[in-house]
């Protein structure tokens, strides 16, 4: 068959083959000097349907940190940034690329609940400092919490705890339930039920549709028969938008009253257009926020990245000045872990939102307020809960 | 329609040798390489069994499945519902029982599926698959859209899967078993048979052959396998969802097994590693300029797809032996 | 439930329907006729409602949107078929996937460095904004009919040219037998870049047409897609008309599903597309 020059040729070829690909994998993809420098990764939504909220997420957190000098207790900082493509059975995976790979110190992540699950693994198996700059799922600050991980931002379940109350004050006392069947939804579900309920409304129907499932139809003409006093829901984005459109198409918009967890109107009050307008909802930010840190913000972030913030800018941002006085505290060195954590967790976060504390999970305590949507944005009407904090339940911190 | 292929079988020696090479690599790799990297071979290691399952389907009995995906997935579930939530399960329960499971899910699948062909069988096959992704996240009760956690990785007594490297092995063993396995099948008769379906089914029916029985028992057979590995995912990774019985991992599947070369297996070894290697490389891929490469690795990937569809249809392994066939051409 | 409930549900099933009809068929005819499984069919839905949101910005016309975005469209159409689709009408059915595969990646991207990764929503024109009251909580909102009206005129179209007009004659006998329609002098090239463009078209114009209510976002073609293949399986692969039937039954199918029976209304379609091979392996009606 083959003569011997041919044999000699493929293994010379094989291993030089194999010794390249085992090598290309060796070798890290950063070079992991020793620079002093401190390593922050990004595990972000780049892409898919939350790209946006991912992109303001990291505005924030730069800003916040460019606004203090662009240095972390006096050091420099090394960025690395992971696409999670809100894809959960890749989290772990991805997580572990910048623990394991870019050996962070610290992971800023993520957006989705479900990819939050997995970064809260690795968070907890490697110790790494892991800032949630938006995820809501109940367990990391609950049942699952721990000494390095804190959430800047909220629980599922805190805006819908203020609308309950917010709801009955104004009259609706029966009200239909609906959103989509995933964590997220279930959580706010949750909030809602204890709050409605504890102020005296009964919830008529509880109703849920696959995640992220947007054929509302069916649902609206459900809606209509029961004739509630009004309707709460969550939901986010895109499907947050078409929801709006739907329930005034429906016809349901001026005879039953929408409201809705925050997110109802964060970032699609343009794609939802006029359908959009008087809908209610709670949230512990509004863009119309009346003061000098807000006021301040908004002009600098717009400024600088040619958008308006929104929640989620704002929560990066809040990340941002979270890492910045914990580093701060420990003059950079981020491996005096029980200083560090000390001083994160008796952080005051002077954030657009107003002032924030953290909980014992490690959540934040803030005012949820009341806005409604009046032309392009949201206007604060009031304050529908004060220093609301997390259960925290089944949490030992 | 074009005529079915006729596919590389016999290994050339050359190709053993990369083979052998490669073996090599993969059990030196966890003494060099980073836990990182050690993981991600370990998947790339499961993915090349899921890879070669399929094989036998598409390649030898040229049964083109959607949704082989499904198999994989129902398999990972199992073992996350039998492993309770404080303690691990024995290997040796879990496995047959998760493997099973996908057995009867393909037996079953497979009798109102096989007797389809062509396109219909192609549909039918990832609506079957997309049947068993609903059943699952639409209902809370089997860990709907969130999925499941596994919080031990099953207790194989004899040696410790908790540890990684010990793991690594475990998966590499399973590998190279199945491996021998098919192709011992290839050339038995059995799978000579599912060759000659490949090839011609009237022909085989004509010579007797019944052709429903033996494409039913491929149809099985794969979706066995393709539980082993969604077995392993599972215990490796942790976490289940809906994800893993998707149509995209049933479609990535095709594109190794193709990305290889169909019908021998190697191929889809090949191509499952190439596959994972290059999915990893576009992601990671440094920005040019004011250009994120990175972030547009499905231009990339789609690109790179629609190239091996138009230039390569026969994979690499199709590649090297036309290759080595001009080179033999030359030299004599 | 009562009567106008069932009604308005009724009503939603056949919008639905026909909606998913306008991509099915396109689809059937693109695989009846020049046997090509194309993944990628979802992507052209897309397409159209990414143009009906840019050129509705740029334009300032909802009616003009729709007419020179499905001119870009089919010229899109046309200039895909003849660069790559055309030589893959006689590869192997899995060379095609995998082709079409790659392509929906492709199409994604691109879709990503041109018009971004945000959401986008788009007005319903003034003209057809009205709803119209059923019940004293309900109203049926007009664009809705609207939607359905363009479907059906679309499907009698197709029908008509089709079954009434020298190229459909052409179509169907390019669909019957390839190399003696060719031998008899038809330029068969000619027809199948028509045909192709055509489910282009119809394809884009669902997309367009469905903008305003489905709002413009990243993947919206890959959900679709899906629903689009088993509504083509279970009407038979190359019949318009199995698609039409097909499509409607999908519709009641899954709106009455997600309200009766909300557990199983994702696995309610392909059950019935199941139960329906199983009677009938080739589809209602076979070509």
């Amino acid at each position: 068959m083959h003569t011997n020059p041919n044999r000699r040729h493929v293994l010379a070829q094989g291993a030089a083959l194999m010794g390249a690909t085992a090598s290309g994998l060796l070798l890290p993809q950063h070079v992991l000097a020793q620079s002093g420098k401190i390593r922050v990764g990004f595990m972000l939504p780049y892409t898919g349907t939350f790209a946006q909220l991912g992109v303001a997420i990291e505005n924030g957190v730069r800003m916040a940190i460019n606004e203090q000098g662009g240095k972390l207790g006096g050091r420099e900082i090394e960025w690395f940034k992971v696409d999670d493509e809100s894809e959960p059975s890749k989290a772990i995976e991805n997580a572990n690329k910048l623990v394991q790979r870019d050996k962070v110190d610290v992971l800023i992540g993520t957006v989705h609940s479900g990819v939050q699950m997995g970064i809260h693994r690795v968070a907890r198996e490697s110790g790494v400092l892991s800032l949630i700059p938006n995820a809501g799922v109940h367990m990391a600050t609950r049942a699952q919490c721990a000494p390095n991980v804190f959430r800047a931002s909220f629980t599922n379940s805190q805006p819908t705890m203020a609308l309950g109350e917010a709801m009955v004050k104004r009259g609706h006392k029966k009200a239909v339930w609906i959103t989509w069947k995933y964590a997220a939804g279930d959580e706010a579900y949750e909030g809602f039920k204890e709050s409605y309920t504890k102020a005296g409304g009964t919830i008529v129907k509880e109703l849920g549709l696959p995640f992220p499932n947007v054929e509302f139809q069916a649902l609206l003409t459900e809606i209509a028969a029961l004739k509630p006093d009004a309707v709460a829901c969550f939901f986010a984005g895109g499907g947050a938008a078409k929801f709006m459109k739907d329930y005034a198409a429906a016809g349901l918009k001026d005879k039953i009253p929408l409201y809705g967890s925050g997110f109802l109107t964060e970032g699609t009050i343009e794609a939802a257009g006029p359908a959009a307008e008087g809908v209610l909802s709670t949230l512990h930010y509004g863009d119309g926020i009346d003061t000098k840190r807000n006021n301040e913000f908004r002009l600098n972030y717009a400024k600088t990245f040619k958008m308006q913030p929104d929640v989620y800018a704002v929560q990066g941002y809040d990340t941002g000045l979270l890492l910045i006085q914990g580093a701060n505290a420990v003059k950079g060195d981020l491996s005096k872990k029980a200083d560090l954590y000390k001083a994160m967790e008796g952080a005051t976060i002077d954030s657009p939102r107003g002032k924030w504390t953290m909980s014992k999970a490690h959540n934040p305590v803030q005012d949820i307020y009341l806005r409604q949507v009046v032309g392009k944005e949201n206007k604060v009407i009031g304050v529908a809960a004060k220093a609301l904090a997390d259960s925290g339940a089944g949490c030992r911190l | 329609m074009s005529a079915p292929q006729i596919h590389i079988e016999a290994l050339p020696r050359s190709v053993q040798l990369v083979l052998l090479l490669g073996l090599l690599a993969l059990a030196a790799f966890p003494f060099v390489g980073s836990d990182f990297y050690m993981s991600m071979v370990n998947r790339m290691m499961i993915l090349a069994i899921f890879a070669m399952s399929l094989d036998l389907l598409q390649g030898v009995t040229g049964l083109v499945s959607l949704g082989h995906a499904a198999y994989f997935g129902i398999a990972g579930y199992a073992l996350a519902f039998i492993t309770p939530a404080n303690e691990p399960i024995s290997l040796y329960a879990s496995l047959p029982m998760a493997v099973g499971a996908s057995a009867l899910a393909a037996l079953i699948i497979g009798f109102l599926v096989v007797r389809t062909h062509g396109i219909y069988f192609i549909m039918v096959t990832m609506a079957f698959a997309q049947m068993v992704f609903y059943l699952f996240f639409d209902n809370k009760a089997l860990g709907g859209s969130d999925g499941l956690f596994l919080n031990f990785r099953p207790d194989a007594v004899l040696i410790d899967l908790e540890n990684k490297r010990v793991f690594y092995f475990f998966t590499l063993g399973c590998l190279v078993a199945v491996y021998f396995f098919l192709r011992r099948v290839l050339w038995s008769p059995f799978g000579r048979s599912l060759a000659g379906i490949r090839v011609n089914e009237h022909r085989m029916r004509a010579l007797g052959f019944g052709t429903f029985r033996h494409k039913l028992a491929a149809f099985t057979l794969a979706g066995a396998l393709a539980g082993l590995a969604g077995f392993l995912w599972a215990a490796q990774t942790g976490f289940v969802n809906p994800e893993l019985m998707g149509f995209h991992l049933s479609a990535h599947a095709i594109m190794m097994v193709i990305l290889g070369g169909m019908g021998n297996f190697a191929g889809a070894i090949i191509g499952a590693f190439s596959f994972e290697y290059l999915l990893h490389l576009f992601k990671d891929l440094p920005a040019i300029g004011n250009f994120n490469t990175g972030k547009h690795w499905q231009m990339w990937m789609g690109l790179f797809i629609v190239a091996l569809v138009i230039f390569a249809p026969k994979g690499i392994l199709g590649l090297l032996t036309r290759a080595f066939a001009k080179k033999e051409a030359s030299d004599d | 439930m009562d009567f106008v409930n069932f009604l308005i549900q009724l009503l939603n099933s056949v919008q639905y329907g026909l909606l998913l009809f306008m991509l099915a068929a396109g689809l059937t005819l693109i695989f009846g006729i020049m046997g090509v499984v194309n993944l990628a069919h979802g992507s052209f839905y897309m397409l159209g409602a990414y143009l009906a949101w840019s050129l509705a910005g740029m334009l300032g016309s909802f009616t003009l949107a729709i007419l020179v975005g499905t001119a870009l469209s089919v010229a899109f159409g046309l200039l895909l078929e003849k660069v790559l689709f055309r030589h893959f009408y006689h590869r192997d059915h899995l060379d095609q996937v995998l082709l079409t595969f790659g392509l929906i990646y492709v199409f994604e991207e691109l879709r990503s460095m041109l018009w971004g990764d945000d959401v986008h929503g788009l007005q319903v024109p003034e003209a057809l904004s009205a709803s119209i009251p059923l019940t004293d909580t309900l109203s049926y909102p007009v664009y809705r009919l609207f939607m359905s009206g363009i479907c059906l005129l679309l499907a009698l179209g197709l029908y008509l040219l089709i079954s009434r007009t020298r190229l459909g004659m052409k179509i169907r006998a390019g669909a019957f037998n390839h190399e003696m329609t060719e031998a008899l002098g038809v330029n068969i090239k000619l027809i199948h870049a028509v045909v192709f463009a055509l489910g282009v078209g119809l394809a884009s114009i669902a997309g367009m047409i469905a903008a305003p209510v489905s709002s413009v976002y990243p993947n919206m073609g890959g959900q679709v897609l899906i629903m689009c293949f088993v509504v083509v399986v279970i009407g038979g692969i190359g019949s318009v008309r199995g698609a039409l039937i097909s499509a409607l039954l999908v519709g009641l199918v899954d709106t009455f599903g997600k309200v009766l029976l909300p557990q199983v209304s994702g696995m309610l379609v392909y059950v019935l597309m199941a139960a329906v091979l199983l009677y009938k392996p080739e589809g209602l009606f076979k070509q």
